[in-house]
C-alpha cells in the first residue's frame, strides 16, 4: 500500500492546484452563464481540496483531510443554496445570462 | 510517477474543455470527468476515505443536481452570447498572471522534497473517523446545523412564487 504512493514531488501537486485554481479563476471571467460560472467556482474549491490532501499527506497530519470533508459538506450546502437561487432568477427573468442581473449595480 | 502526471494532464485538459464547451450540459459531463481524475488523485495519494467521499459526494449528488436544474430549466441549448475577444484576452492574461504569483510564492518556500506517505494509515477511515470525533466533533455538530439550514433555505427560494409576492 505505501509503494502506490510514488516520490511525487510536492512541486507538482502545488503547480497541479495552482492551474487548476486559475483555470477556474479564467471560467468564472469568461463565461456568462451563470450555471458555468458556478462550475468553475467549483473547479477552484477542487483544487484547494487536492492541495489541502496533498500537504496532509506530506506532512503527516490527519487534520488536512478532515478539512477537506468539511469543505465538501460546505460545498454540498452552498451548491443547494446557489442553484435555488439560479432558479429563482430564472423564474422573475426568464435568463441566466449574469449581465442582465446588473440591478445590484447603481 | 508516470501515472500522477498522465492523470495531471488529464485533470488539466478536463478542466479546460469545462470552461471552453459551448453546450452547458457538455461542460457538466466534463466536470464529472474532472472530478474523476480528482478521485485518482486521492487514491494515489492514498486517502481513501476522501476518494470515497469525493465519488459519492461530488460526482454523485452535487453534479446530478448541476444536470438536474439544467435539463429542469431546460436551458441545454447554446444560447449564450460570447463576450468580446477583448473581454476574453484579459481574462485569460489575468488568470496567468494570478497563475504565475501563486507558482512563484509556492516556489520560494522550497518545498521540493517528495511527497512521502509517512503513516500508511494516515487516510484510512478508521484514522480520520478518530480524528474527527474527537478534535473536530463541535465543527462536525456545526455542519449538520449549516446543512439543515441549507436545506430550508433552498426550499424556501426554489418554492416562491413570484406571482404571489
Amino acid at each position: 500500500m505505501v509503494a502506490t504512493l510514488q516520490s511525487i514531488p510536492l512541486n507538482a501537486y502545488i503547480l497541479l492546484s495552482s492551474v487548476i485554481f486559475s483555470i477556474g479563476v479564467i471560467g468564472v471571467l469568461v463565461r456568462r452563464n451563470a450555471i458555468v460560472i458556478f462550475m468553475s467556482v467549483e473547479l477552484m474549491l477542487n483544487a484547494v481540496n487536492l492541495l489541502l490532501t496533498a500537504f496532509s499527506v506530506y506532512l503527516g497530519d490527519a487534520s488536512g483531510q478532515v478539512f477537506v470533508f468539511f469543505i465538501m459538506a460546505l460545498a454540498a450546502a452552498e451548491v443547494a443554496i446557489g442553484l435555488a437561487i439560479i432558479v429563482m432568477i430564472y423564474r422573475n427573468t426568464n435568463s441566466i445570462d449574469i449581465n442582465v442581473l446588473n440591478r445590484l449595480k447603481w | 510517477m508516470n501515472t500522477f502526471y498522465f492523470i495531471a494532464f488529464l485533470s488539466v485538459f478536463f478542466s479546460i474543455l469545462v470552461i471552453t464547451a459551448k453546450n452547458p450540459v457538455h461542460s457538466i459531463l466534463y466536470l464529472i470527468l474532472t472530478f474523476f481524475t480528482f478521485t485518482i488523485h486521492y487514491i494515489l495519494l492514498n486517502a481513501q476515505f476522501l476518494a470515497i467521499v469525493n465519488f459519492i459526494v461530488y460526482m454523485g449528488a452535487i453534479l446530478v443536481l448541476f444536470l438536474y436544474t439544467l435539463m429542469l430549466m431546460n436551458l441545454n441549448k447554446e444560447s449564450e452570447q460570447p463576450k468580446s475577444n477583448l473581454i476574453k484576452i484579459a481574462a485569460v492574461i489575468g488568470g496567468g498572471c494570478f497563475l504565475v504569483t501563486i507558482v512563484a510564492s509556492l516556489r520560494a518556500l522550497g518545498a521540493s522534497s517528495p511527497v512521502v506517505l509517512k503513516d500508511p494509515g494516515l487516510g484510512l477511515v478508521k484514522n480520520l473517523g478518530k480524528t474527527l470525533f474527537n478534535e473536530y466533533l463541535l465543527p462536525f455538530e456545526v455542519s449538520s446545523v449549516l446543512l439543515l439550514s441549507a436545506m430550508v433555505g433552498a426550499v424556501l427560494l426554489a418554492t416562491k412564487d413570484p406571482k404571489t409576492t
